[in-house]
């Protein structure tokens, strides 16, 4: 009975501001989003023409330079005040399908050339790629070694459970040419998808030994223990580095390769233990 | 006479809900499904059945639908006493029992691998001795098994323990007047009582185990035919191939959509107690 009364009469005078209610809202999402694309592009304030850097550059590189770049990057900040360096790490193919996605940024490290290939043959950027880098695959025990490891042959000994990338993955390309290069067959319990998770295995004792860069070892400090073999210079990955096309900052990207490629850069690169191109 | 008048008004059209609900209803609706429509957009057709029927593709579909069975099996297996004890009786912690028993539904699934990895990994809490004992989890496709029912099992307890509350107590009480043991009452009074929502609670669990991902990842490792379930094989693809991986997400939901079609078809997860009773 109540709510009989109610509807009809009460319903027409609301509709107004009803209606007012949805624009409202609806502005407001829309007001959220725009926002959150503004915060980040705002970033990227241009160059300026005096030869004075400024503004922000962002950098997206292989995880496997996180600990070089964030030195570097701060160098880069300390020799250019003013400037503010954004980093941004993960797969190489990962940062290639945001840069083609439209990602903003205004440097592009790659772990390998077949990324980098991707991204110029986008015409995403900006010139040709530079090499600055190397690394090579080394095998990664727990400090144990409970399994005996001394050589890339002891990955093919039945009983040892070994880890690898996946072959899809460049990590897990170079561990194919290597094996292929040597005529092992190897047997792993495991494929990951990253390198990380192959050290992560092996640092976790869960795998007797695992493929992974010479510099991962070296930046697992004494979780696990590295074992070069020569049989690594068979597969070498290369690491370029270019500027983008979109780049709102060119002048401070330009500034930034050439630290990365400078004598400062590959000091910082090689004791993390990159090789030099 | 309020009751009565509210009924009679659903008939005529009035849902009660205010017009702007059902513009926000749309808009939430649309950030849902337009991500879906836009993946099926990029679909390669062309290349759509050569890419989901190679041999990678195939095994790794079997090994997800293999382990996701075997997971809700496990999850009904473990599941159904804990959401009885949790609905029925009461002790001291009870209410904190249930929060950590339904911890894994807000844990991030790579937390939970790295739980599992310290518990039933080779130097884990009970791996060390399981390795003693010749039985070697990580690797194999009981870790993965082990992974999905750690995610999948709190969907479970919580549908089902929902049901057993909404039950109530009147018919078990009969039943027990009537002389029927605890066992019997339970095998032929609740448990057909709280059928569909054990129903929907298994089928949320065979779902989440489906998608499971991050716990497999980080507990079992990722080998073709033994651990590199669905998800595992689209993290994978896409390095490489973006055709294969949107055609391989597009299985993994279709085979979503028709077990959740299934169960809906079925009247399982309508809540329809009436058939329950019956049976």
């Amino acid at each position: 009975m109540i709510f009989a009364s109610r509807k009809p009469a009460a319903r027409r005078p609301f509709r107004a501001a009803r209606l007012s209610a949805v624009v409202g809202v609806l502005a407001i999402t829309t007001a959220a989003l725009a926002g959150c694309a503004g915060a980040q592009s705002s970033g990227t304030a241009s160059g300026s023409s005096t030869g004075q850097l400024s503004g922000t550059v962002t950098v997206f590189a292989a995880a496997s330079l996180k600990a070089s770049f964030t030195e570097i990057a701060s160098k880069f900040e300390a020799a250019n005040p003013g400037t503010k360096v954004k980093l941004s790490f993960a797969g190489s193919s990962d940062l290639v399908t945001q840069l083609t996605q439209g990602a903003p940024a205004d440097v592009f490290a790659s772990a390998d050339t077949t990324n980098m290939k991707k991204l110029t043959d986008a015409s995403l950027a900006e010139g040709q790629p530079v090499n600055f880098a190397t690394n090579v695959l080394t095998i990664a025990v727990p400090p144990s070694n409970t399994a005996g490891v001394s050589g890339f042959r002891d990955l093919a000994k039945p009983g040892v459970r070994l880890v690898v990338c996946a072959p899809k993955v460049p990590c897990g390309a170079a561990t194919q040419s290597v094996a292929k290069s040597t005529g092992t067959t190897l047997a792993p319990v495991s494929e990951e998808s990253s390198v990380t998770d192959v050290l992560g295995k092996v640092s976790s004792g869960e795998a007797d030994a695992g493929l992974v860069y010479v510099t991962d070892v070296k930046s697992a400090g004494d979780k696990v223990k590295g074992i070069a073999f020569p049989e690594s210079s068979n597969a070498v990955n290369t690491y370029p580095i270019v500027a983008l096309r979109a780049s709102k900052n060119k002048d401070a990207a330009k500034a930034f390769i050439a630290m990365v490629t400078g004598s400062e850069g590959r000091q910082v690169l090689q004791s993390a233990g990159f090789g030099v191109p | 006479m309020v009751v009565v008048h509210t009924a009679g008004r659903s008939r005529t059209g009035y849902s009660g809900i205010p017009a702007w609900v059902f513009v926000i209803a749309a808009v939430g609706a649309a950030f849902v499904l337009l991500p879906l429509a836009a993946m099926v957009a990029r679909v390669n057709w062309a290349q759509f059945l050569p890419l989901i029927t190679s041999e990678a593709s195939l095994d790794a579909l079997w090994l997800s639908i293999r382990t996701s069975a075997a997971s809700t099996v496990l999850c009904v297996v473990l599941g159904v006493p804990m959401a009885l004890v949790l609905a029925r009786s009461e002790f001291p912690g009870q209410r904190l029992l249930r929060s950590l028993a339904l911890l894994p539904l807000v844990l991030p699934p790579v937390v939970g691998g790295i739980a599992l990895l310290y518990t039933f990994g080779r130097q884990g809490l009970l791996g060390r001795y399981l390795e003693f004992a010749g039985i070697q989890i990580a690797f194999s496709t009981t870790a993965v098994v082990l992974a999905q029912t750690f995610v999948a099992l709190p969907f479970l307890v919580v549908s089902l323990e929902g049901a057993v509350r909404t039950a109530g107590h009147r018919y078990e009480a009969v039943a027990a007047t009537l002389g029927a043991r605890p066992s019997t009452v339970l095998r032929r009074v609740t448990l057909p009582l709280v059928l569909p929502g054990l129903a929907s609670g298994a089928v949320l669990s065979f779902a989440r185990s489906l998608g499971e991902f991050g716990a497999t990842l980080t507990f079992a490792g990722s080998l073709q035919g033994v651990t590199r379930t669905l998800p595992l094989e689209i993290y994978l693809q896409r390095e490489t191939d973006a055709d294969a991986a949107v055609a391989l997400s597009l299985v993994l939901v279709a085979v979503a959509v028709a077990v959740i079609g299934l169960s809906i078809r079925s009247g399982i997860g309508s809540g329809r107690r009436d058939g329950a009773l019956a049976a």
